[in-house]
């Protein structure tokens, strides 16, 4: 039930209230009408056919970006 | 993409692993262990799939409470339902629910007896059902947390604005929160801390869980990737080496301190708090949903007179067990016998998202023939 993945919107309806997203190639239909003021590009959390939240890139970038100085980290003291 | 695979670093995972090391050892020498709760689905299935388990020090039991929605829905509500559709009614069903057993009979079963019961893979399945064929009564059988009751909730309101009448929703809707709160005060289940789920805290916000803090449990909100779990665990064990509770959330990409407002307030004009019965645990007050009077032409219960009674729990099965987390998948005398994905007795190994179901796909299948 729940596609615990982002995927990226690439469509929109002219109504705003239907969408099309993407995961590596896969293309889902979406009801846009949980979130406020969708835009193509946007990765959305989609769940039961609904978007029901968007992902914040700049969060995402920040906690990857942690990740990998801690990768980096681990590497340097294992030699 | 950057968004999954960045998430599954492996020299990252054995940093945080190393970090979880460290802590357990930090209990140990305190005289302590460390059991921790996570209560979302998705999580009991990645943390099986990723073997999050066997990473954790020995101090420390990563148990997993009512995270799934199908495994907590009671037996006389797919009674109920299976009622309705002998009665002549279509039934609009998340495919999970169907093999699920109920007191005699499961779905699938009805409905190779005849019943009309198919499956959506979104609540706009259930009316486009009802809108192609306006003659017939359509039930949608709203079952889920927050996450899937706001998709459900979208079918009322859409339903309403377009005059569909022969259209209503058996609802069974859970509340985390609130059953999180049962469990927490309960002292067969001990909990230390809870692992918040990821996508109902999308919806209700990380601040749902600030009462929990405030009793002294560590509350931490993780996404679904390896990294996110193994991250949020280190971030628990942390807290519970410093006697702290704290809030934390790190899956600060998707859920906002305030949740969907949008969803929110589309679930608040549409319902209000109902108590809820729960499979294995009993009823649990306020941890469920229902239809405001405004919308209770949407009721399947009163439109068509249909009563959710006490189910029959099957012989010896233990889910209520399970999803209290006092019992491991495994520990069930019926697990990987009686009891598998192809014959499954109890919820729990039907769902997708349940604990035995995850156990036995990921983790523990030789153990128990």
């Amino acid at each position: 039930m729940c596609l615990a993945v982002p995927m990226k919107l690439i469509e929109i309806t002219p109504d705003g209230g239907h969408g099309v997203a993407d995961l590596d190639g896969a293309r889902y239909d979406v009801n846009l009408d949980l979130i406020e003021a969708p835009q193509i590009g946007d990765f959305v959390i989609v769940h039961a056919g609904f978007a029901i939240e968007r992902l914040d890139a700049e969060e995402a970038d920040a906690r990857l970006e942690l990740f990998d100085q801690l990768a980096a980290t681990y590497r340097e003291q294992k030699g | 993409m950057k968004y999954l695979e960045g998430f599954r670093n492996p020299d990252a995972a054995r940093a945080l692993t190393a970090r979880l090391a460290a802590a357990g050892e930090q209990l140990a020498a305190q005289g302590r262990r460390a059991r921790l709760m996570e209560v979302c689905g998705t999580h009991t299935m990645a943390i099986a799939r990723h073997g999050i388990r066997d990473l954790l020090p020995p101090t420390v039991d990563l148990v997993s409470g009512p995270g799934c929605p199908v495994c907590v829905t009671d037996s006389g509500y797919l009674d109920a339902a299976i009622e309705l559709a002998k009665g002549g009614v279509r039934l609009a069903t998340f495919g999970d629910l169907v093999r699920v057993p109920g007191s005699t009979s499961s779905l699938a079963e009805a409905r190779s007896a005849g019943a009309a019961i198919e499956v959506v893979y979104s609540p706009e399945g259930a009316l486009a059902l009802a809108e192609r064929e306006p003659a017939r009564q359509v039930v949608f059988l709203a079952i889920g947390f927050e996450t899937t009751v706001a998709p459900a909730v979208w079918l009322v309101k859409a339903a309403a604005e377009r005059g569909v009448t022969n259209l209503s929703l058996l609802t069974a809707f859970k509340l985390v929160p609130p059953a999180l709160s049962a469990l927490a005060g309960d002292p067969e289940v001990q909990v230390d801390a809870f692992l918040c789920p990821a996508h109902v805290s999308a919806i209700i916000g990380s601040e749902a869980y600030r009462p929990f803090v405030q009793r002294g449990l560590p509350c931490v909100v993780a996404g679904f990737e390896p990294l996110d779990i193994l991250d949020g665990v280190a971030e628990i064990l942390d807290q519970i080496v410093a006697r702290a509770s704290r809030l934390v959330n790190r899956y600060e990409r998707v859920v906002k301190p305030e949740g969907n407002r949008r969803a929110l307030a589309l679930m608040g004009a549409c319902l209000e708090p109902v108590d809820a019965s729960w499979r294995g645990i009993g009823v649990i007050p306020g941890s469920g949903l229902g239809l405001r009077e405004t919308y209770a032409g949407f009721d399947a219960v009163r439109r068509h007179g249909v009563a959710i009674t006490a189910g029959v729990t099957p012989r010896g099965c233990r889910c209520g067990d399970v999803l209290k987390g006092k019992l491991k998948p495994t520990e069930c005398p019926l697990f990987g016998r009686a009891c598998t994905p192809l014959k499954p007795v109890g919820p729990c190994m039907v769902s997708s998202e349940g604990s035995c179901a995850a156990y036995y796909k990921y983790v523990a299948r030789g153990e128990a023939r």
